[in-house]
């Protein structure tokens, strides 16, 4: 346990020191989102039914960004070799390096959304519902683009290849985080029902995410 | 106890690095592996830390804890340092100290005895090549593993470094452990010779 709690803040610290990319993900959050009202027009109405939608590709985007780096800055620098060497299992560590990631890159998009909401034309309610679906799906989009990050770990230029390894993954969450928001702004159909299942795609991938992870780690050793 | 290799073969890229490699090491001694550049040295070590599959033979470790791999009895040092630039020296090696589960201890005292005393604090992306290789021999001090991989452990040192180096392979020995070391010149500590390749 304590290598672990070690693992999640060095991650953490390293991550939000210079250097360490996780305030990237915000800003190319914020900027997809703050150029979005541009391009569309000063539609109120279109911003509004769109929002969630647009709020919701923005996070997924930003956390593809910075998922590269999850496990190729610790191969190249050799400090994945000693994790593959300890005593901690591989599965726990990917699990803890994951969730350092979702503490440093994830949680803060959600910070970040009511502010950026106005600019959607997003009232409290909506800006709420797409807050939480966010919480809630993040660590899905997370925990399965771990998979991809540890796929790619071995080739040079693998932050292509992850994409295209992970968006057919993140699709599921992407329609149930969208209709959740969608719920709660209109009220068209029960919020409970994408909820539920948003919630169940996040569990799902907390599961499988660090068994693949660490089986596809094991696999790229070199 | 006592680390045995039989009929280790290693391929890489489709290539026979080498195969049928017998040796054995028992405690408190150390084996030295040479061979010309791309004879498998550093690959042996990454074979026998369990970071590359061996295509053939078998290593053992006999008279060790019997719940642990090999691996995880074992300190790697490899070309690369584990170092990450943005953390301080300390906040380096006190990461792999908890992380690896070694036991509460100073690490200014272990810096110290490597000759990083007077870079604690500084940020390990201003340290030298000798520095950052001192800093990962810190991380075989502060935890204690009885099989240690050093793959060139003296390259980049001075020669005062190589002398704290050999110091410390030396006390290992005393205490029982076991040494594989990748070299090409004198390790400073009196080892068998495993050579691995043709002549050059």
């Amino acid at each position: 346990m304590i290598a672990l709690a070690t693992l999640v803040r060095r991650d953490i610290g390293v991550a939000l020191r210079a250097g360490g990319g996780a305030m990237i993900g915000v800003l190319f959050f914020v900027s997809v989102v703050v150029v979005m009202p541009f391009a569309i027009g000063p539609d109120l109405a279109l911003l509004k039914r769109i929002g969630p939608a647009i709020l919701w590709l923005g996070a997924m985007l930003a956390s593809l960004l910075t998922l590269d780096r999850l496990f190729t800055a610790d191969q190249e620098d050799g400090s994945l070799d000693l994790i593959v060497m300890s005593r901690t299992p591989l599965e726990l560590s990917c699990a803890a390096k994951a969730l350092a990631h979702w503490l440093a890159a994830g949680v803060p998009l959600i910070v970040a959304t009511p502010l950026i909401g106005i600019l959607l034309n997003l009232d409290a309610t909506a800006t709420f519902a797409v807050a939480l679906t966010l919480l809630v799906g993040t660590p899905a989009l997370t925990f399965t683009g771990m998979i991809g990050a540890a796929l790619a770990v071995t080739l040079r230029r693998g932050g292509l290849l992850l994409a295209v390894v992970v968006l057919p993954l993140s699709i599921p969450v992407l329609i149930f985080g969208v209709a959740a928001s969608n719920a709660a702004v209109e009220g068209t159909m029960p919020f409970g029902t994408p909820f539920s299942i948003l919630c169940a795609l996040s569990l799902v991938s907390l599961v499988v995410g660090p068994f693949a992870a660490a089986a596809s780690l094991r696999q790229g050793l070199d | 106890m006592r680390l045995t290799a039989q009929g280790l073969k290693c391929v890489r890229g489709g290539r026979d690095i080498f195969s049928g490699l017998d040796f054995a090491v028992p405690a408190g001694q150390a084996l030295a592996v040479t061979g010309i550049n791309g004879a498998g040295k550093s690959s042996l070590l990454r074979l026998i830390a369990g970071l590359l599959p061996a295509a053939g033979g078998a290593i053992t470790l006999e008279g060790s804890e019997a719940e642990l791999t090999l691996a995880e009895q074992a300190h790697y040092l490899g070309h690369r340092d584990a170092l990450k630039p943005s953390l301080t020296v300390l906040e380096n090696l006190d990461f792999w100290r908890e992380f690896l589960g070694g036991e509460a201890i100073d690490g200014t005292a272990v810096l110290e005895t490597v000759g990083l005393g007077h870079a604690i604090q500084l940020p390990a992306a201003f340290l030298s090549a000798g520095q950052r290789r001192r800093l990962s021999i810190a991380r075989l001090v502060a935890v204690n593993r009885p099989v240690w991989l050093l793959d060139e452990p003296t390259s980049a040192l001075d020669t005062a470094g190589q002398a704290m180096a050999a110091a410390l392979m030396g006390a290992h020995l005393r205490s029982g452990g076991i040494i594989l070391a990748a070299t090409h010149g004198p390790l400073g500590i009196p080892a068998q010779d495993l050579r691995i390749g043709g002549e050059a």
